[in-house]
C-alpha cells in the first residue's frame, strides 16, 4: 500500500524528502512483508471445521449468528428461532412454497439431513436483539397494532399474535417462530407475500388466512407495533405447551393452503 | 447477424411448408409395430424394474419431468427455450394424464424417434437426438420402471411456443436438418469401456445438449460435439469437455473426472449451476464402473484448436479487482487462487472462470452458494452471494481480475454483462 502513496508526496520537496525517509523506513518491512506474502501464498488458507465455516453463504446476509442484518432489517433474524420452524421454511424454499430467487438458489442443493443441521446451528444462538426503524404513523394506527398483536379482532375473525407466537413473541416449541426482533419492512413484507402467493405453508396454511383477513392498515399497524416494540429480555422460544400442539379453531385445512 | 437470423427462419418456413405438403404424419408412414410385442409380465420383472430405476436416474428424466416440490415423474415442469415454453409430461402410469394407457412400442417411439402416442412431432428439448441412442433393452427397463410407479393424475399444460415454431409440422423441417435417429453403434476399434463411456455420454447422459453450442434454431452441429456452449434461457457456460490440449477440462484426469461426477468436488473444480443438480439427481448415484467408463471416453474426446487470442477491448479497475479479491475471496480461494482441496474450488486453471462469456463466473459471484449434499459431500461448504453487497462495477472488476491472474487468461467482463446476469431467473 505505502507505493500507491509516494507519487502523491512527490509533489512537494518537503514531501519528497518525507517520502525518501518513509521508504528508507518501510523498504526493509515491505521485504519483509513480501516474503511473508509468499510464504503464506503457498500454505493454503486455513479453513475451520465448524458449520459457521460451512454456513458463510447464509451469514454473508442473516449475520454470522443470524442476527439478522442490522439498520434495515432486510434479512431478518434467525437467531434463537425453533430449528424446527427454521429447517421447515428451507424446505418450503426448495419446494417452491416461499419464493425469494436468492434463497432459493442457496438452498437448492441442499439435503433435509444438512438443512436441519443448518436449522440448528442457528436456532442455538443468542444474539442480542436489534431494532430496525419504524415509519411514523398515528398513535390510532399504533393503538390499532397493539389490539391486533395482543387481542386480535374477533369481528374480523382474526386471532391475536400471541395467541400462536407466545406472549413474548419470542416464539413457541418446536416449530412457531418469534416476532421479536424482525423489523416492520420485513413483517409487512411477509405478511403482503401470504397475500400475493410468494409465501405459503402446508396446508392448513394459518397465516395466509390471517393475512387475508387483514385490511392493508392492519398490516401497517401490526408491522408498526412489532417493529417498535423493545426487545424481550429472555429471547428463548417459549416451551410447548400442551394445549398450543392443537391448531386454533379458526384454523382449518381449506383451500387458502396454497400449494404449488 | 439479425438479417442471418431472418434468412435462415425464411429457409426453415420453406421446408416446413414444403414438408407439410409432402411429408403424411409420421404414423401413416411407419409401419404400426417394427418390434415385439412386450407382454405385461416381462414389464413386472423386478429386476427389470431396478435396471430401469438406476437407467432412469442416469438420463436423469426426474430433472425435468418434476415441477418443483412436486412428485417425481410426475411432469409440470415448465421447460423454457428460446421459441417458448414446453412443459414436461407426466412420466407416471395415470390412464389420463401419463403413460398409463402407452405401450412399450409407444415409449420405444418417443425415446428413439420423437414422436408422440398419437404420432405427433415432439418437441427436441426432450432430447430425443440423444436418447435414440438408447438400447431397445435400456428403453424397455426404463419403461418397466416408470410403469410400475404410482400413478399421479397431474395434467400437462400445453406447450406456449410462438409461431411458427407452434406448429409441430414445422419440426419436420427441423428434424431434417438436425436429426438422425439410430441407435448407438460401438466402435470395435476401442475397448468395452471407452464403449459403456461414450454410449452413456451420448445417450442417455445427453451430455452434449448442453455441452455444445446450439445455432440460431436450437440445433446442434454434429461437427462440434461436447465442445461447450451457453445453455439458452439458463444462461449458465457449458463447458468444453476435452482433457487434452485447448480444452475445457485441460490438465483432468479420470479421477478428477469421476470425484466431480460423484461427489460434486474435484481438486479441480466444483459442480455449480444446472451441473450442480446434475450431480446430486443423477450422476453420484452412477456406478463407479459407469463413472470410469464416462472418464474413459471423455479422455479420449481430441483436443482443440488453440483459441484465437481474443480481441478485446474491454478494460477494467484492476487495482479494484486485486482489492475486492482480497478482501472478499482470497480468504477462501488463496492470494494464489489455488483453493482448499476438497472444500474450496481453485480459481487459478479453473475451466469455468476461463470459458469464453464470463458468465459462470459473473452468476457464481453474485449467487454464491453450496456444493450439492452428495453421499460424499454430504456436508458441503458454500460460497456467499455478493448480489446485494457488489455493485455491477465491482463485480465485473473482480470477475475480470480473476479471469486475468495467475495462469488465467480471459477476457475481462463489462458491468452491463452483470447487469444482464443479474436479473436472470434462476430456474
Amino acid at each position: 500500500m505505502n507505493w500507491f502513496v509516494l507519487p502523491h508526496l512527490a509533489w512537494s520537496g518537503l514531501a519528497s524528502r518525507a517520502a525518501i525517509a518513509l521508504l528508507v523506513v518501510c523498504a526493509p518491512l515491505a521485504a519483509a512483508r513480501a516474503a511473508d506474502a509468499v510464504s503464506t501464498a503457498d500454505a493454503p488458507p486455513q479453513v475451520p471445521d465448524t458449520i459457521q465455516q460451512r454456513v458463510k453463504a447464509c451469514s454473508t446476509c442473516h449475520g454470522v449468528h443470524g442476527e439478522g442484518s442490522p439498520g434495515d432489517g432486510v434479512f431478518p433474524r434467525l437467531a434463537g428461532k425453533p430449528a424446527a420452524y427454521l429447517a421447515q421454511q428451507l424446505a418450503y424454499f426448495q419446494h417452491g412454497l416461499r419464493k425469494y430467487a436468492p434463497m432459493e438458489y442457496t438452498v437448492r442443493q441442499l439435503s433435509p439431513a444438512y438443512m436441519e443441521e443448518i436449522a440448528a446451528y442457528f436456532s442455538a444462538q443468542e444474539a442480542p436483539y436489534h431494532q430496525s426503524p419504524v415509519p411514523s404513523v398515528s398513535a390510532a394506527v399504533m393503538e390499532r397494532g397493539k389490539q391486533l398483536v395482543e387481542r386480535g379482532d374477533s369481528t374480523r375473525g382474526i386471532p391475536s399474535c400471541v395467541s400462536c407466537h407466545g406472549e413474548r413473541l419470542t416464539g413457541v416449541e418446536p416449530a412457531m417462530p418469534g416476532l421479536a426482533g424482525l423489523s416492520y419492512d420485513y413483517v409487512s413484507a411477509q405478511i403482503g407475500s401470504w397475500r400475493t402467493h410468494t409465501r405459503a405453508a402446508k396446508s392448513p396454511d394459518c397465516m395466509a388466512i390471517v393475512a387475508n383477513r387483514l385490511r392493508d392498515s392492519d398490516i401497517t399497524a401490526v408491522a408498526a407495533w412489532l417493529g417498535s416494540l423493545p426487545p424481550p429480555t429472555d429471547m428463548h422460544a417459549q416451551p410447548a405447551g400442551v394445549e398450543k400442539q392443537v391448531l386454533p379453531g379458526w384454523c382449518v385445512a381449506s383451500d387458502a393452503g396454497v400449494t404449488p | 447477424m439479425k438479417r442471418w437470423i431472418a434468412g435462415l427462419l425464411v429457409v426453415v418456413l420453406v421446408l416446413a411448408a414444403l414438408a407439410w405438403m409432402f411429408f403424411p404424419s409420421p404414423r401413416e408412414r411407419s409401419p404400426q409395430s417394427a418390434l415385439p410385442q412386450v407382454n405385461a409380465a416381462t414389464l413386472r420383472d423386478p429386476a427389470l424394474i431396478a435396471r430401469g430405476e438406476y437407467l432412469a436416474a442416469v438420463g436423469d428424466c426426474a430433472a425435468c419431468h418434476t415441477r418443483k416440490g412436486g412428485v417425481r415423474y410426475a411432469g409440470g415442469r415448465s421447460l423454457a427455450t428460446p421459441f417458448g415454453n414446453v412443459p414436461a409430461s407426466n412420466l407416471t402410469p395415470d390412464p389420463d394424464t401419463g403413460l398409463g394407457r402407452w405401450s412399450f412400442e409407444d415409449f420405444w417411439r418417443a425415446l428413439h424417434l420423437g414422436e408422440g402416442r398419437h404420432g405427433e412431432l415432439l418437441y427436441p428439448v426432450f432430447s430425443y437426438t440423444s436418447f435414440t441412442k438408447v438400447t431397445h433393452d435400456d428403453a424397455l427397463a426404463i419403461f418397466a420402471y416408470l410403469q410400475s410407479l404410482p400413478p399421479v393424475r397431474q395434467a400437462s399444460e400445453q406447450p406456449s411456443l410462438r409461431f411458427p415454431y407452434s406448429l409441430r409440422r414445422s419440426l419436420a423441417a427441423w428434424r431434417a436438418l438436425y436429426f438422425k435417429p439410430g441407435v448407438y453403434q460401438p466402435d470395435p476399434a476401442q475397448s468395452e469401456q471407452w464403449n459403456r463411456g461414450a454410449y452413456l455420454v451420448q445417450g442417455l447422459g445427453h451430455c452434449n445438449e448442453c455441452h455444445a453450442t446450439r445455432d440460431a434454431l436450437g440445433g446442434l452441429s454434429p461437427d462440434h460435439t461436447l465442445t461447450g456452449g451457453q445453455i439458452p434461457e439458463q444462461n449458465w457456460y457449458a463447458p468444453d469437455l476435452s482433457v487434452n490440449q485447448g480444452g475445457g477440462l485441460e490438465g483432468w484426469n479420470k479421477g478428477d473426472i469421476v470425484d466431480l461426477l460423484k461427489t460434486g468436488q474435484s481438486t479441480k473444480g466444483a459442480a455449480f449451476g444446472p451441473m450442480a443438480d446434475v450431480v446430486r439427481k443423477s450422476t453420484q448415484h452412477m456406478t463407479d464402473t459407469d463413472l470410469d467408463a464416462i472418464a474413459t471416453y471423455l479422455q479420449s474426446l481430441p483436443a482443440r484448436p488453440a483459441a484465437q487470442a481474443p480481441v478485446s477491448r474491454v478494460t477494467f479497475d484492476r487495482k479494484k479487482g486485486a482489492k475486492l479479491y482480497a478482501d472478499r475471496c482470497a480468504d477462501c480461494h488463496g492470494a494464489d487462487g489455488r483453493g482448499v482441496a476438497g472444500i474450496y474450488p481453485p480459481l487459478d486453471g479453473n475451466t469455468s472462470i476461463n470459458e469464453p462469456t464470463g458468465i459462470n463466473a459473473i452468476r457464481t459471484v453474485l449467487l454464491g452458494g453450496f456444493a450439492p449434499v452428495t453421499a460424499g459431500n454430504p456436508r458441503p461448504y458454500s460460497m456467499p452471494p455478493y448480489a446485494q453487497e457488489l455493485n455491477d462495477e465491482d463485480v465485473a472488476a473482480v470477475v475480470s481480475y480473476i479471469r486475468q491472474s495467475w495462469s488465467n487468461k480471459a477476457p475481462a467482463v463489462r458491468p452491463s454483462d452483470v447487469s444482464v446476469y443479474r436479473h436472470t431467473p434462476i430456474d
